[in-house]
């Protein structure tokens, strides 16, 4: 009796159980493919046309739409959820399907060279408060900006140190030092954006071109040669080297007080030159600038038609060849 | 903001704010969509765009005016556009003889078009017209696509990868199980897709999983595919091109069993195989301050004898 009862209850239970197990169990030919990074169900499964009917339409689709979620929702539930404030969440995996990217990635930017000697070295990136105490002010102030907790600039008085010039003014002194060094800041960060460009900022005398003339080639070797502490007088020429061409003052100024005669001499020949009608005409000049121009222009003439006749009498040979 | 080279030099913190977010990132956030309206829109046409707003906000923006531009002889328009407002997804709604209450629904890569589909709504039900409550704006919603031409078809699988962009929604790291309610489902055939949009009620069955009751809100629309214009192969391999940062960094020397057992991997010196000491024998054991000489031993023996 009691053997029958077990039997009975243990019927009893596989019954129930599988009863639970049907509300939420659907029956698919193939296996649907689940993308639960994404909350993604798709189904390969066959769609009978004999359903779709106008009236039943919606009542199929909506039917079909249950047991796909039923499954998708079953997946979900698989997995591990957690508890936060309250609510119960259960965690994504990684997304399988791969969809494209709005923009192309970023390029990794080069290390400036700040980042390289501490990697070298090794030195950490140290996290620093915001706020420094400031003992002459008594509060709380920046680490830097404005109002910043220890700015020298700022101080209303200032000891002039014994080794100093009396006449100097030291208010002056010590924000000609803050300029100095937000332009050498403003200099570094420059380069290093430079370098990260690859863009080659031009050095003295040579830009970079594929072929440099030989005029450039010298002014650039002048420009390295004058570029010494001593501007260039210790430095020895190369064997074949000629000396520069245009060096010296590039204006020759007479002395204030100098030579009476010759300079009453200078004023009275301008004065002539301007009083007189007839037009200053240098004659061997106008002539010679004639002359040249007369050749130059002869000289494209004959190239332009010595190019279409050479052109045409290359044409005809070929067209000979080409038929014969 | 100073222009150099075409590389604007941000002059205030909210304008370079603004660049950093526009700029492009390892991991991208939510894609934007720009909804708009051709030349000539009908009335199936203008409420079918606002309820596809309702469903995409707040990462779409609507434009109010028509645009008369065409989308598949002259995209510059539609470039321009999503250049200044940042949307990578757009969806552009017309009506004319030709081509009834047409839709075409499209995404860019790196603000150039990549794909492009033309669908057709035959039949439309708009989220007005289907009287019950409504989800709050932003929930992930569900996507479910049947029928196997979505993965044996060309055009169909980009469209179905363009659906899947178009409505997933934001990338989140868990999902509250409550709060799983809408489902788009998503039926392809002959030649026709179905589009719905139902409310998921979780019901007590047994066990811990609930019993899915569906219950159709939003909009509906029954589609039906026209022109297309897809990205070439090697596009669209490249816009799929995912920085190296992104990829998990392996673990050298760690390696795992099918059961779950990790196994590591110990590189040790070579052993000097003469010194090994295969069985212990407690005399050969050191002892301390004891110094072992076996040169001395055989002299100290001589001398005693």
């Amino acid at each position: 009796m009691a053997a029958c009862s077990v039997e009975e209850l243990l019927a009893k239970a596989e019954q129930e159980e599988a009863e639970k197990l049907k509300s939420i169990s659907v029956q698919k030919e193939l296996d649907l493919e689940f993308d639960v990074g994404n909350l993604l169900a798709c189904d390969k499964n066959r769609i009978e046309t004999r359903d779709l009917r106008e009236k039943k339409r919606n009542d199929f689709l909506r039917a079909l739409a249950r047991d796909n979620t039923q499954l998708l929702i079953n997946e979900i539930w698989k997995l591990p959820t957690e508890r936060v404030e309250e609510v119960i969440v259960a965690k994504l995996p990684e997304q399988t399907t791969r969809l494209p990217r709005e923009k192309p990635p970023p390029k990794p930017k080069p290390p400036t060279k700040w980042e390289q000697f501490a990697k070298l070295k090794g030195i950490q990136k140290k996290k620093k408060t915001n706020l420094v105490w400031d003992e002459t002010a008594k509060e709380w102030r920046r680490r830097w900006g404005y109002k910043r907790a220890k700015d020298d600039t700022k101080d209303w008085l200032i000891e002039v140190p014994e080794t100093a010039d009396p006449n100097e003014d030291q208010f002056a002194k010590r924000n000609k030092a803050k300029k100095e060094r937000v332009a050498k800041n403003e200099l570094n960060r420059l380069r290093n954006i430079a370098r990260a460009h690859k863009v080659k900022t031009p050095g003295e005398g040579l830009l970079p071109k594929a072929q440099q003339s030989k005029d450039e080639l010298a002014k650039a070797v002048s420009v390295a040669k004058t570029s010494t502490a001593s501007v260039g007088r210790f430095q020895d020429r190369l064997p074949k080297e000629k000396p520069p061409k245009n060096s010296g003052k590039k204006r020759k100024f007479e002395p204030l007080i100098g030579d009476f005669n010759s300079e009453k001499q200078k004023q009275l020949e301008l004065l002539k030159i301007m009083g007189s009608k007839t037009p200053k005409l240098d004659i061997t000049k106008a002539v010679n600038t004639q002359m040249r121009e007369e050749d130059r222009e002869e000289a494209a003439a004959r190239r332009r038609k010595g190019a279409g006749g050479k052109g045409r009498k290359g044409n005809t040979a070929g067209r000979g060849k080409g038929k014969g | 903001m100073t222009q150099l080279d075409g590389i604007v030099k941000p002059k205030t913190k909210r304008s370079k704010r603004f660049l950093e977010s526009r700029a492009p990132k390892l991991i991208e956030d939510v894609k934007n969509t720009m909804i708009m309206k051709g030349g000539n829109t009908s009335q199936t046409v203008t409420t079918a765009l606002k309820d596809i707003y309702s469903l995409k906000k707040p990462n779409a923006v609507l434009y109010k005016k028509k645009n008369i531009t065409r989308p598949f002889e002259d995209s510059t328009s539609l470039e321009f556009f999503s250049k200044k407002s940042d949307c990578s997804l757009f969806l552009f709604g017309s009506h004319n003889k030709k081509r009834p209450n047409n839709f075409i629904f499209g995404r860019m890569f790196d603000f150039h078009v990549l794909d492009m589909f033309e669908l057709g709504i035959e039949k439309f039900i708009s989220l007005s017209q289907i009287k019950t409550s409504k989800f709050p704006e932003g929930t992930k919603p569900m996507l479910i696509f049947a029928g196997e031409i979505f993965d044996t078809d060309n055009d169909y699988k980009r469209l179905k990868s363009l659906l899947i962009d178009f409505f997933r929604g934001p990338t989140v790291p868990a999902v509250r199980l409550a709060g799983l309610e809408h489902v788009l489902h998503f039926t392809a055939l002959e030649g026709k897709i179905y589009m719905r949009s139902y409310r998921c009620l979780l019901k007590k069955s047994g066990c811990r999983t609930p019993r899915i009751e569906l219950e159709e809100i939003g909009p509906s629309f029954d589609f039906v595919m026209r022109r297309t214009h897809l990205a070439s192969d090697d596009l669209y391999k490249l816009a799929h091109r995912q920085p190296k940062a992104l990829k998990p960094k392996k673990k050298k020397n760690i390696s795992h069993d099918v059961f779950g057992t990790s196994f590591g991997r110990v590189h040790m010196q070579k052993q000097d195989l003469s010194k090994l000491r295969t069985r212990k024998m407690k005399g050969l054991r050191k002892r301390k301050g004891e110094v072992v000489d076996e040169d001395q031993e055989p002299k100290v023996a001589k001398v005693e004898s």
